[in-house]
């Protein structure tokens, strides 16, 4: 029986998976530290405003205000009793100790129990043009509407897949901005057959529709069923060109577009931790492997919300709960077993939305393969499709390092995070092997980089005692 | 077309503020991260280094890095999650020894 | 289960390794290589880049000449420079001990046919006007360079590939022997991946995890397992040209043309045992300091990676390198102990020539295991 007041509990993220970690644990007693990387708590979805901007919730955040203001709320009421570090990045982790670097310098924050409720960014598939000023992110788009007041640009396209695709157009169109179409790579033909799926969302599904019709109503151009093919322009984009759903080409001129195709997890810092990863069929990506709880195969790391697995806000605060009540469970803490019955019965529904989601909106992951050779694949180190193609053959490179160590692709500041996966679909096309025979990118630290004179700043400067090396360097 | 590549939608009475690139002033208001300050000016904000175009911010979340930009006293930020404060000097280019 | 036959069997696919294999090849020696992993994926694929003779122990200084004809000739041996340039190496010094030191290593050098420089610190400024206060003097040598080290192993192993050898990775050698007149080598623990190789001769290239095969044979180095940790930064405007060391060796330093900073520096505490070679997140933060006080510059850039990787350390910090003692047909090649990036080119060229014509010209005597046969018996390696 461990003693609630002397575990020391890391939780990394402040979004609603970390906010209802935090709130379960200091309800049984035990005071976490919570750490992100964002100046204010609530995460992505929730993200708050900065200080002297004055749109309410309902503004900010449509059908969620209620939830993001309850989310909010809840984090406020516990952050004084807490230890609570915004504005710093877990860097790295080493054994029991998380390394953080924030406005103060490089710091050390040792703990028993670390739960990882990094969040999500999106999912990227490359295209000709795709590095030009002028493209976005698709929640990058979203996030300049709500955490700046700002829209992309002034004719704006958006392009991609998955839900977020129509409410990001409705926010910008709702907003006042020129929305020129929302173009989406999936036919939706198949809705009907997955409603029974759709429906364990509960209204969620009903809001999706919603927007789209509100589009239509509003002039909005809604394509179905597209294959996007470039992005144009030389020194900014200026044109949208695709291939509609019945098969004609057609360009859309815009100066801006918003581009993703659903959301992967942030995965870096469970890399780290040693946590052991899956391949998933559905999404073809690699997932770190947690039981149904969140708990991961290295004892005493949890994993919650779309850090693990892309599930959404609400799935996230139920799972930030539940993982928290196993990690209290697992340090010999009375925790209610009736709610976690519960919670798993709320996540079951959940789970199976998602899963209907996933077969509406599929991601086009293959599509990566028909990329032209001058295409960049890797925009930190502008890498193209034709010299990762070419490690995979001439130079015999049959796996993601090894292609990486040859060509330099997901070596750069990114960590891979937009690179990795579709480097992984080009090797495997490339020499015809399945994609999880390839291997994955190994998250490496810093997880983000990590400004030297950050790290000059710490209080202490670290005692070298290095041994003496008569002949290296 | 504009020179800009953001448009305020919302959220426009601010206290004011400037900032400069390679000189010259940009306006921008308090709580305007640095990146939405250049962009609501110009659609450029660095070339890549290995010379396939000009870049502009992607993520705009801390995720992509792609949007680093020259402090003139040393040193770089990530434009997308650093604010903007009165009197920050940018520039495009470092010079070195 | 499968059984091959060949005239030398390689066991190890670093640099050393790899470049054996071509070599032989070239002197048309059918060869096996066996590696456990990835070809030139250990320390060969992960170490600093360095390619000097400067600062170099005087027992090495006939194998990096060997070894620099090598890298002069990869465009047309490899068909990649594996991004090798001349840039020259600055060897720092960081207090009048150090001066000292390093003008007494210069004078030791000087039969060797190539040329170290003293500078000053007035003198050094003049050239390089980039180094901080803690910095009073250097020793300069024009020739050396550096070189991309995750491109050379995999460049030699395909080379060698295309001249004929047969090289199998994922295959870990679990147990050698003398099997009358040859070497009985197996991989695998399972049947099914159950590989055995025969073949007249064995070179012991497996690096940090050599002693297990030397003391297969009844002899054994004075080596541990260490793992030195590298920093690498955002590309930054490219000014840095030469390499730099410190007398010490507690820091490196390096910038690439595409602009990156390259340091390194300190140990992790991983060990073969563990499998994986973890970065020490207090000795990233040291290295960065100082290669700070080096360059006082590199504190506007960025880190965006670290790694680590396994190198063997021996007692004196020079390489394992010669005939066995206790068995014919055994030549050890390992534990280079963390300066072998620059050599292991050449060491497969004379591993070679020593294989097919029974000598060579380079002297090896210093380097033989033979010189720890007093230590070993008391203290075995990790
Ligand atoms: C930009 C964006 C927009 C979205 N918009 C919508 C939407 O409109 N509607 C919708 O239904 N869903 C949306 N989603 C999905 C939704 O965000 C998620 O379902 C939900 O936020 C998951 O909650 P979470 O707690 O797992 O992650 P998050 O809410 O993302 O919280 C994770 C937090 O962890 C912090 N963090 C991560 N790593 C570190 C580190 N190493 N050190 C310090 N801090 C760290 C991050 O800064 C972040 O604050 C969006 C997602 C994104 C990425
Ligand atoms: S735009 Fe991606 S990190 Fe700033």
């Amino acid at each position: 029986m461990t003693e609630g007041g002397s575990l020391r509990v890391l939780i990394v993220g402040a979004g609603p998976a970390g906010v209802r970690a935090a709130e379960t644990l200091l309800k049984h007693g035990v005071k976490p530290t919570v750490v992100d990387e964002a100046p204010r708590h609530g995460g992505q979805i929730y993200r708050q405003q900065p200080d002297g901007f004055k749109r309410p919730p309902r503004t900010l955040y449509g059908f969620e205000a209620h939830k993001a203001t309850r989310l909010h709320q809840a984090f406020d009421s516990l952050k004084e009793r807490i230890d609570y570090r915004p504005n710093t990045l877990v860097w790295n982790l080493w054994r029991n100790v998380a390394h953080v670097a924030g406005p103060k310098g490089t710091d050390e924050i040792p703990f028993d129990a670390l739960v990882l409720a990094t969040g999500a960014m999106d999912r990227i598939i490359p295209l000709p043009g795709w590095t030009l000023p002028g493209v976005y992110s698709l929640a990058g788009s979203q996030v300049a509407l709500k955490y700046q007041g700002c829209a992309i640009g002034q004719k704006v396209v958006f392009c991609g897949t998955g839900p977020l695709l129509y409410l990001v157009a409705y926010q910008y169109k709702h907003a006042g901005a020129e929305v020129v179409a929302v173009c989406d790579t999936a036919r939706l033909s198949h809705a009907a057959y997955l409603m029974p799926g759709l429906l364990a969302g509960g209204s969620t599904i009903f809001k999706g529709m919603w927007y789209a019709a509100w589009l239509k109503l509003h002039g909005v151009k809604v394509l179905n069923g597209v294959t996007p093919l470039r992005f144009e322009g030389t020194d900014r984009v200026n044109a949208l060109r695709l291939i509609t759903g019945r098969g004609g080409e057609k360009t859309l001129a815009c100066d801006a577009v918003g581009h993703g195709y659903t959301l992967k997890p942030e995965t870096q810092l469970a890399d780290l931790a040693g946590v052991n990863f899956g391949f998933d069929t559905m999404t073809r990506l690699w997932l770190p492997a947690i039981d149904e709880y969140g708990r991961s195969t290295v004892e005493g790391v949890y994993l919650a919300g779309d850090g693990a697995s892309i599930a959404g806000a609400d799935a996230a605060e139920l799972r930030g709960e539940l993982a928290a009540l196993a990690l209290l469970k697992d340090h010999g803490m009375a925790v209610p077993n009736a709610r976690m019955v519960a919670l798993m019965r709320k996540l079951g529904r959940l789970s199976r939305f998602r899963e209907a989601l996933d077969r509406l909106f599929p991601v086009p992951a293959t599509d990566v393969h028909a990329i032209n050779d001058e295409v960049v694949v890797c925009r930190c180190e502008a890498i193209t499709a034709g010299e990762i193609r070419h490690a995979a053959h001439e130079l015999d490179a049959g796996e993601v390092n090894r292609v990486k160590a040859l060509t330099r692709a997901g070596m750069g500041r990114c960590q891979a995070r937009l690179c990795g996966a579709n480097i992984a679909e080009l090797v495997a096309h490339a020499r015809a092997v399945p994609l999880e025979a390839v291997g994955r990118l190994r998250g490496q630290a810093p997880i983000k980089p990590l400004p030297i004179a950050l790290t000059r700043k710490a209080d202490a400067l670290w005692a070298l005692n290095r041994p003496d090396e008569p002949w290296s360097g | 077309m504009t020179e800009s590549q953001f448009h305020r939608v919302a959220e426009r009475e601010r206290p004011s503020l400037t900032l400069y690139l390679d000189g010259q002033a940009i306006e921008a208001r308090r709580g305007d991260t640095v990146l939405t300050a250049l962009l609501l000016a110009r659609h450029v904000i660095r070339e890549s280094e290995f010379g396939d175009g000009p870049r502009a911010g992607f993520c705009l979340m801390g995720a992509c890095q792609d949007c680093w930009v020259f402090l003139d006293a040393g040193g770089r930020i990530r434009a997308c999650t650093t604010m903007a404060e009165e009197g920050l000097r940018l520039v495009s280019k470092v010079s070195v020894p | 289960m499968e059984r091959l036959e060949t005239e030398v069997i390689i066991v190890g696919g670093g640099i050393v390794g790899c470049s054996t294999a071509l070599h032989l090849r070239q002197r048309g020696v059918p060869v096996i290589l066996l590696e456990q992993g990835q070809t030139g994926a250990a320390a060969s694929g992960v170490n600093f880049g360095g390619v000097r003779r400067n600062g170099r122990a005087l027992e090495e200084l006939a194998i990096a000449a060997r070894s620099l004809e090598v890298w002069r000739s990869m465009p047309h041996l490899l068909g990649s420079d594996c991004e090798y340039m001349v840039t020259g190496h600055l060897k720092l010094a960081r207090s009048e001990a150090d001066m000292v030191a390093l003008a007494r290593h210069a004078e030791a050098q000087a039969p060797f046919g190539f040329k170290v420089e003293m500078l000053s610190r007035n003198a050094l400024l003049a050239r390089f006007p980039y180094f901080g206060p803690k910095v009073l003097g250097a020793a300069w040598c024009e020739s050396d360079g550096q070189a991309n080290p995750r491109l050379v192993g995999p460049a030699f192993a395909r080379a060698a590939r295309a001249a004929g050898a047969i090289i199998r990775e994922h295959s870990r050698v679990s147990t050698v022997a003398r099997d009358g007149e040859r070497f009985l080598v197996v991989c695998g623990d399972d049947r099914e991946h159950h590989v055995e190789v025969r073949g007249r001769t064995l070179i012991n290239a497996a690096g940090a995890w050599a002693n297990q095969i030397a003391a297969s044979f009844g002899e054994q180095a004075v080596m541990e397992a260490w793992s030195p940790q590298m920093v690498v930064t955002e590309p930054f405007p490219y000014f840095l040209k030469p390499a730099l060391g410190v007398v010490g060796g507690d820091v490196y330093l390096r910038q690439i043309p595409r602009g990156n900073f390259i340091f390194g520096g300190g140990y992790g505490d991983a060990t073969l045992a563990s499998g994986r070679a973890t970065v020490m997140p207090k000795e990233t933060l040291g290295s960065c300091e100082l290669a700070v006080q080096l360059i006082p510059r590199v504190a506007e850039a960025t880190v965006i990676r670290v790694w680590s990787g396994f190198e063997g350390i021996t007692q004196d910090h020079l390489p394992v390198f010669g005939p066995s003692l206790t068995t014919p047909g055994l030549t050890h090649a390992f534990g280079f102990s963390g300066h072998g990036f620059a050599l292991s080119p050449g060491v497969g060229s004379i591993v070679a020539e020593l294989a097919t014509t029974g000598a060579t010209d380079v002297p090896l005597g210093p380097l033989s295991i033979g010189r720890f046969a007093k230590e070993s018996a008391e203290t075995p390696g990790r």
